[in-house]
């Protein structure tokens, strides 16, 4: 498993999502603290390209032995590529959960929802009040 | 002290005093007056191990069960011979009294059971995915609806009238529930009316029900009707007799994208319809949808070979109202009987079994047919049971058969109004051809003598 | 060990790499498909005697299998030593203590057995002529009857063939209900602490669920529950007492606040081996009742079913109860009661599966409850609640009561639920290891986590047929087994070790599953 870390350059959401936003293209996947609480991930069903996401939804799931979770969109958008490789290896978003755990690439509606996610400083005091 | 605890006046005190309570009703202070029952409850006092074997044989001895009379009674469940080992095997206690596998470590008996069942039944089927049991027939039947709802996001159902009626009026209860419509195509010729089908389904359809064979025991040609269910999207559930499946080329072969059906006939007993256990199999696409338990096999931490409950977050324990289904108790122990019933049969003792069935049954069919006043329904191909015309009232037939020990089949009318006159009759290996000769002359003695009122009077008027 | 307990403490095995593999460990799993050998066979068929017609004849060639079906090949002999084997890596209630919380795995009689077996029963076509299976329909009758005066409540149907399915059942009826009235109810509302198969029923009711809180006596949260119940509420699903073991006082107020908003009263039964001629959920003012045969009244587990879930339901309800329902008809001909199966329900839901239900199932539990008479089963509660709060008591003191406290500090009733959070915290073990080493000792582990509300929780549900000695020892070894843990908590983390497999790896079984024998 990976250690823990919260990268800097991330924007994340409360449901423990984090979102790299780029240019016209916004890549979302679930924090290390997400991956840990749910154990090893056995199963991930990516949602389908061309599909939308809104902000604060859950768009798909991920599961592990015993549990599931909701993975939910920091951002609104349409999904324009998944990551494909999490079919035969879903063990990939334990192991690198910000790098090939990666889960989807979305075209972002309304860029300056980013705004409303926090940033990795804010993310971890979230974590350790919880 | 009830027959089953050990607790005497000594270990109560005891144990009342541990728990700092003077006495037992203490323990139920907190129930409110308004809801504690102030009287006994009106039962009668408890008997003794005898007494109540006397009571429980007094009513068994109020029924005409299969070894009394030679019965032709099928519908679903079959009088098939079940081997003593099968008793002993699920009256094991290791077999009998557990519960469900929840800690794998010291479960491995009945997970590698369920394992081998789940095998079993893929290899009748030839389907790649098979749970471990659910209910029985019909529920199953039902089960698969909500399957193909969730797969095809659709909301119609299209159920064959060679359906099972339970099934039928089960999909019917049920899809009160999912929301769906049901609507049903008929028969020709004994089996499903393709055009009639084919005009049937559209871009809503989630599902089209058959039965293999059908409930008139006809084969049904599956192929054709799986083209015109995928070529709208829809599922083709295929609802099997797993007898028949010794001879019939299997759905899984014939484009069904999930099979069930009735499992009783594989090594459990008639029990007045149940328990027993309904089978469940599917394509691989549809591992996630799966209703019920699963057992997978894995390995422990040093390398041993185990078995484990898998794909768990499908089941209610987890996932809750997303579930796939709501099943917790199946019908584990009857599964057991099943695949210990498919042990013995083996693979030639299955297909022998089967090969015997169709010969048999097409001697019976053909000997009751020639009977005056009795022709075939359909002539559709049959395996184990087919469906008759009395030219009598088929009560009255039913009745003077029971009177001389002969179970004469079921009466179609009760489901099948157009059907009035049929009378579906069924074997199985313990039908033999002389069972069936001394049937048939039964048979037509019945029904010259129960001839409809109307022609007897046209007879007295005549002469 | 405590006096009187010879037989129930077994020494657990030392922790792995001390010793070599027991028996069971060494003996590898085959399944009875790879001790197929080509021609072996167990089963002889009657012989041919009529035509030996070639199937293509009979069938057209290509409606025939063409391969058979690759089932074992293997003489009788070895089927039954194969299933004897395989049984004893199976731990059962018939050897030990078995405490799962929420199942009530109760002494299975082998009287019960015996009757199930008479022919009469056994081997009784369901399709059979009612006026031939007069001896089943009686049964039946009588059963529904003694349900009645068990529940409270005047109606019983017998089809539902587990509890989950009376619970479909009951919300289906709670929909025909709604709909006869001309009314569409959108919500069904159940308790955080509901067992899975409640809210997995609601959905496929078709109903939306909404989840009602527990207060911190363990009950439910009342003002939670007046505002989320409305008009658009179809039914409240409930157990008394609840998944906690703790039977909730407000009872009357809570079915009142249903009642008023015109809704259903559903009553989960699994629980009902608490109250049994004390309390009835008829008096408490639930409209349906789900009982599990297989729990209180005394069914085998089977290892996972057969069960029965019959259903009691109240005169508004009664109507719309699945079709056939055995009735009794007057004295036909002065020549005694004729039962019958009655079709004639207009109102009916219609049907949830074949024939008339899990008969044999319905054989057992009627010996057991002739057995047992209303006195016995009166009894039966009041042991199955001195049980559970004897080990309470037990379990409060010492070790147990540090490390695993119960989660809700109140009179239970048959279970309880304790929390393994101070372990986790204070030993770094999990309620899984408590649970595994447990295994060593020899017996099966309460349910783990459930109710989702408590952390780390333990359910304990002794039941009334254990002795105080079996009590005692089960306690005494939690005590040994949290000692281990403050010593060495690895012993915890790597048990079991005693058991033919050691802990499996699930992840792989879910990543890639294989679920049936390669071909």
């Amino acid at each position: 498993m990976a250690a823990e870390s919260y990268p800097e350059n991330l924007r994340y959401h409360p449901e423990h999502d984090w979102a790299r936003v780029e240019s016209e293209q916004a890549t979302f996947g679930i924090t290390w603290y997400a991956q840990d609480a749910l154990g090893e991930v056995v199963f991930f069903e990516p949602p389908e390209v061309g599909a939308s996401v809104t902000k604060d939804q859950p768009y798909t799931e991920v599961e592990s032995v015993k549990a599931v979770s909701d993975v939910f969109a920091p951002l609104s958008g349409e999904v324009t590529e998944v990551n494909e490789s999490l079919a035969g290896s879903p063990e990939k978003i334990n192991q690198d959960p910000y790098g090939e755990g990666w889960l989807v690439k979305v075209n972002p509606s309304d860029p300056s929802e980013a705004d409303q996610l926090m940033d990795a400083a804010a993310y971890k005091e979230l974590l350790e009040n919880a | 002290m009830s027959r089953y605890t050990s607790a005497t006046d000594a270990d109560r005190e005891r144990m009342l005093a541990a728990v700092g309570v003077g006495s037992i009703d203490e323990l139920f202070a907190e129930i409110p007056d308004g809801v504690r029952l102030r009287r006994e409850l009106e039962l009668e006092p408890g008997l003794t191990e005898s007494e109540v074997f006397e009571r429980l044989s007094a009513l068994a001895a109020k029924n005409v069960h299969a070894d009394a009379e030679v019965s032709f009674l099928g519908a679903g469940m079959y009088d098939h011979y079940v081997p003593a080992i099968v008793d002993a095997i699920v009256s094991r206690s290791e077999f009998l009294t557990p519960y469900t596998p929840y800690q794998p470590e010291i479960s491995q008996g009945g997970l590698q059971a369920m394992f081998e069942f789940q095998t079993a039944i893929s290899e009748l089927t030839a389907l790649p995915v098979a749970n471990a049991a659910l209910y029985e027939g019909p529920s199953s039947v039902a089960s698969a609806a909500y399957l193909a709802i969730a797969a095809t996001k659709r909301g119609k159902l299209i159920a064959s009238r060679g359906l099972h009626p339970h099934s039928r009026e089960a999909l019917r209860t049920y899809s009160a529930g999912y929301g769906s419509e049901l609507s049903d195509v008929g028969l020709s010729d004994g089996g499903t009316d393709a055009g009639a089908l084919e005009e049937s389904i559209d871009e809503q359809t989630a599902a089209v029900f058959v039965q293999y064979p059908n409930f008139l025991g006809a084969v049904e040609d599956l192929e054709p009707l799986a083209e015109l269910a995928h070529a709208k999207g829809a599922l083709l559930i295929c609802a099997c007799d797993p007898i028949a499946l010794s001879v019939l080329r299997p759905p899984g072969e014939c484009g069904a994208d999930v099979a069930v059906g009735e499992g009783q006939p594989l090594g459990n007993r008639l029990d007045y319809g149940g328990p027993s256990f309904g089978f469940f199999a599917a394509t691989e696409e549809h591992i996630r949808r799966m209703p019920g338990r699963i057992a997978g096999e894995t390995t422990d931490g040093d390398g041993r070979r185990g078995f484990v409950l898998t794909l768990q977050t499908r089941e209610q324990h987890i996932r809750r109202e997303k579930a796939t289904h709501n099943i917790c108790t199946a019908q584990a122990l009857n599964a057991l009987a099943g695949v210990v019933y498919l042990s013995w049969l083996g693979k030639q003792g299955f297909a022998e079994l089967g090969e015997l069935l169709v010969r048999r049954t097409a001697y019976a069919r053909e000997a009751l047919a020639k009977i005056e006043g009795v022709e075939v329904l359909h002539e559709a191909p049959v395996v184990r049971e087919f469906a008759l015309r009395l030219e009598a009232p088929v009560a009255e037939v039913l009745e003077r058969c029971a009177e001389e020990g002969f179970g004469a089949g079921y009466p179609l009318g009760r489901d099948y109004p157009e059907h009035e006159d049929g009378l579906l009759v069924a074997l199985t290996e313990r039908r033999s051809r002389e069972d069936i000769d001394r049937f048939a002359e039964l048979l037509g003695r019945a029904v010259a003598a129960a001839e409809p009122r109307v022609r007897r009077v046209e007879q007295e008027v005549a002469t | 060990m405590s006096e009187g307990a010879p037989n129930t403490l077994i020494e657990p095995r030392p922790p792995h790499g001390e010793t070599s593999e027991t028996p069971a460990q060494r003996d590898r799993a085959v399944t009875i498909f790879e001790r197929s050998v080509e021609g072996r066979r167990a089963a002889q068929l009657p012989e041919a005697d009529v035509p030996q017609r070639p199937l293509q004849e009979l069938i057209p060639q290509r409606l025939l299998r063409q391969r058979p079906a690759e089932l074992p090949e293997v003489s009788e002999p070895e089927i039954v030593r194969h299933y004897n084997r395989i049984s004893r890596r199976n731990f059962d209630l018939d050897t030990g203590f078995y405490p799962l919380g929420s199942c009530t795995m109760k002494h299975n009689p082998r009287l019960n057995e015996r009757v199930a077996a008479l022919p009469g029963h056994a081997r009784l076509h369901p399709a059979q002529d009612p006026q031939r299976a007069q001896g089943a329909l009686e049964l039946m009758w009588l059963l529904q009857q003694a349900l009645v005066e068990i529940c409270g409540l005047p109606h019983v149907s017998l089809q539902p063939s587990a509890g989950s399915h009376g619970e479909l059942a009951g919300l289906l009826l709670t929909r025909a209900y709604h709909g006869d009235r001309g009314e569409e109810r959108t919500k069904v509302l159940t308790a955080d602490t509901a067992h899975g198969t409640n809210p997995a029923s609601v959905t496929m009711a078709g109903y939306e669920l909404v989840k009602v809180a527990t207060n911190e006596r363990g009950g439910v949260h009342l003002d939670e529950l007046r505002s989320k119940a409305d008009e658009q509420t179809a039914c409240l699903m409930l157990t008394n007492p609840n998944t906690l073991g703790l039977f909730d006082e407000n009872i009357a107020e809570i079915a009142e606040i249903l009642h008023s908003v015109g809704a259903t009263l559903y009553y989960d039964g699994a629980n009902l081996n608490a109250i049994m001629g004390r309390s009835r959920p008829g008096d408490m003012g639930f409209d349906i009742v789900h009982v599990n045969l297989h729990k209180s009244f005394s069914q085998p587990h089977g290892g996972g079913g057969p069960g029965a879930g019959p259903i009691a339901v109240s005169d508004r309800i009664e109507p719309f109860l699945p079709r056939p329902q055995v009735v009794r008809r007057g004295d036909g001909n002065g020549a005694g009661p004729v039962f019958e199966l009655d079709y004639e329900r207009p109102k009916s839901i219609g049907r949830l599966r074949g024939f008339q239900g899990n008969f044999g199932v319905f054989v057992r539990s009627y010996a057991y409850i002739l057995s047992l008479g209303g006195d016995g089963l009166t009894e039966a509660s009041e042991t199955a609640v001195l049980n559970a709060n004897y080990l309470l008591a037990r379990l409060s003191q010492g070790r147990t009561g540090k490390y695993l406290p119960v989660a809700f500090d109140r009179r239970c009733m048959h279970e309880f639920v304790l929390s393994g959070a101070p372990a986790k915290r204070e030993l770094g073990v999990k309620t899984l290891d408590v649970a595994k080493r447990l295994l060593d000792y020899g017996f099966h582990p309460p349910t783990v986590y459930f109710p989702l509300l408590v952390d780390e929780a333990l359910m304990v549900e002794p039941t009334e047929t254990e002795t105080r000695e079996t009590l005692d020892a089960f306690a005494e070894a939690l005590d040994h087994i949290l000692a281990e843990a403050e010593e060495n908590p690895e012993i915890l983390r790597d048990a079991p070790y005693s058991t033919p497999v050691r802990r499996l790896d699930e992840v792989a079984a879910n990543r890639k599953p294989v679920i049936r024998q390669a071909r």
